[in-house]
């Protein structure tokens, strides 16, 4: 009976974000068969877990946990990936926040875009993500990933930086770094 | 503020996460600077960019089916089963235990999921009123020039104090919807702080009692009074929030 319970609510509050649990582990992994490896991995957990969930966000809640399984899963993988992360200082370039790209940025097609957001650190990808495409709050991010809002604020602005350069260069080829 | 503290928060004003002051300054500052309104546009623009562009990637059906397969399954096992008398035993019990107590505790959960409905719907309010630039509809030196102007707006008269004496001046007035209806918002403040005070005619047998909540970091206080309904939200602490509903009351 309790089982039974347990699976509707699992069912109920769960499942909805399947979506969202894909579409992270496919942007941390970069890759489908892993993306569909590591979500899957992450439900499971979230089911033998959701005892210990005690209502509130339901998606941040699974989200935290394909977040955790995919960064063990990089860990093994793709240590390599992780490790540029830490080491990831920002580079000086010329700040092309000041140009007019708004033009240029319509001019992006999807594949230009993809790539660029697929060129980002694994850390400002994932944050970028969770903002831009789930619509999470700062807040949100932060307790996700736990990190401090701050942290959340200064990995936007240089992912949203660097985005803007690669787009920029890739758009306009006589831009000099 | 100048263009490097613009600078630093530009992010979290184009991603709404600023307070009404600090927006409010930003929205200043940026009609009157080409050079930073021209940086939020570039990450507004960015921003749509990445939305439209149909990065979001769904889970593919046959993955859908595999995790749900993969789940145990406890029902499948059961359910095949013809439904015998003893059956009737092992659930008949405790599902009329249930049924009973779900019986007597509906009349409390209607009551509480109409409250906690309410409660979201005033946060939103009170958020969204702090978002744009429509804060009061009616700006307000005293109570004198707010409480007529609710006048032929609603079918009520919300009473209207001025506290500024006492630490939370009136800001204003504003129209609002809540439950259905047309509601008073009557605006406060406190230090940085703003308090959203919705107040309509309170339906029968409200509860008089105060009763404080809390949603997305927001403290939300309600209660009914000679006839009205009342709900105080902010993101003030609650002790001075609590002070406030003294005042009113």
């Amino acid at each position: 009976m309790e089982e039974q319970d347990k699976q509707a609510r699992f069912e109920e509050t769960i499942m909805p974000h399947l979506d969202a649990a894909y579409n992270l582990a496919r942007w941390l992994t970069r890759n489908e068969h892993d993306a569909e490896d590591v979500a899957q991995d992450a439900v499971l957990r979230a089911f033998k877990f959701f005892g210990g969930f005690h209502g509130g966000n339901s998606r941040s809640w699974l989200l935290s946990i394909v977040r955790n399984t995919a960064y063990t899963w990089l860990q093994k993988n793709r240590k390599h990936e992780i490790a540029t992360v830490f080491s990831e200082e920002e580079h000086d370039v010329e700040d092309l926040a000041a140009n007019p790209q708004v033009l240029l940025l319509r001019k992006a097609d999807h594949e230009e875009i993809m790539r660029a957001v697929e060129q980002l650190p694994v850390e400002f990808r994932e944050v970028i993500i969770l903002r831009e495409l789930e619509g999470m709050s700062y807040k949100e991010i932060a307790e996700m990933s736990d990190v401090p809002i701050g942290t959340v604020m200064s990995r936007l602005a240089r992912a949203r930086k660097q985005l803007q350069q690669s787009l920029g260069q890739r758009l306009q080829p006589g831009v000099s770094q | 503020m100048n263009c490097q503290e613009i600078e630093a928060l530009k992010h979290a004003y184009a991603d709404r996460e600023l307070d009404l002051v600090r927006t409010t300054e930003i929205e200043h500052h940026l009609s009157d600077c080409r050079a930073c309104s021209q940086a939020h546009e570039n990450i507004r623009a960015l921003s749509s960019a990445l939305k439209s562009s149909d990065l979001y990637f769904k889970a593919p059906a046959h993955l859908k089916k595999r995790i749900r397969a993969s789940l145990p399954n406890e029902a499948r096992s059961s359910s095949s089963q013809p439904f015998g008398w003893w059956q009737w035993f092992k659930w008949g019990i405790p599902i009329a235990g249930t049924a009973l107590i779900a019986f007597l505790l509906a009349t409390s959960f209607i009551r509480a999921s109409t409250d906690e409905r309410l409660a979201q719907e005033v946060t939103a309010n009170h958020v969204r009123s702090l978002m744009a630039t429509h804060l009061t509809d009616v700006t307000s030196s005293d109570q004198h020039t707010v409480k007529p102007w609710f006048d032929g707006k609603i079918d009520f008269a919300p009473p209207v104090k001025d506290l500024a004496a006492q630490g939370f001046p009136l800001m204003g007035g504003r129209l609002d919807y809540l439950q259905n209806r047309p509601v008073a918002a009557l605006i406060y403040q406190r230090h940085k702080h703003l308090i959203n005070l919705f107040v309509w005619p309170a339906t029968r047998n409200s509860s008089r009692a105060k009763k404080l909540v809390v949603r997305q970091g927001y403290n939300l206080i309600h209660w009914n009074e000679s006839g009205m309904t009342f709900w105080a939200v902010s993101d003030l602490n609650p002790v001075e929030l609590r002070e406030f509903v003294e005042l009113i009351k």
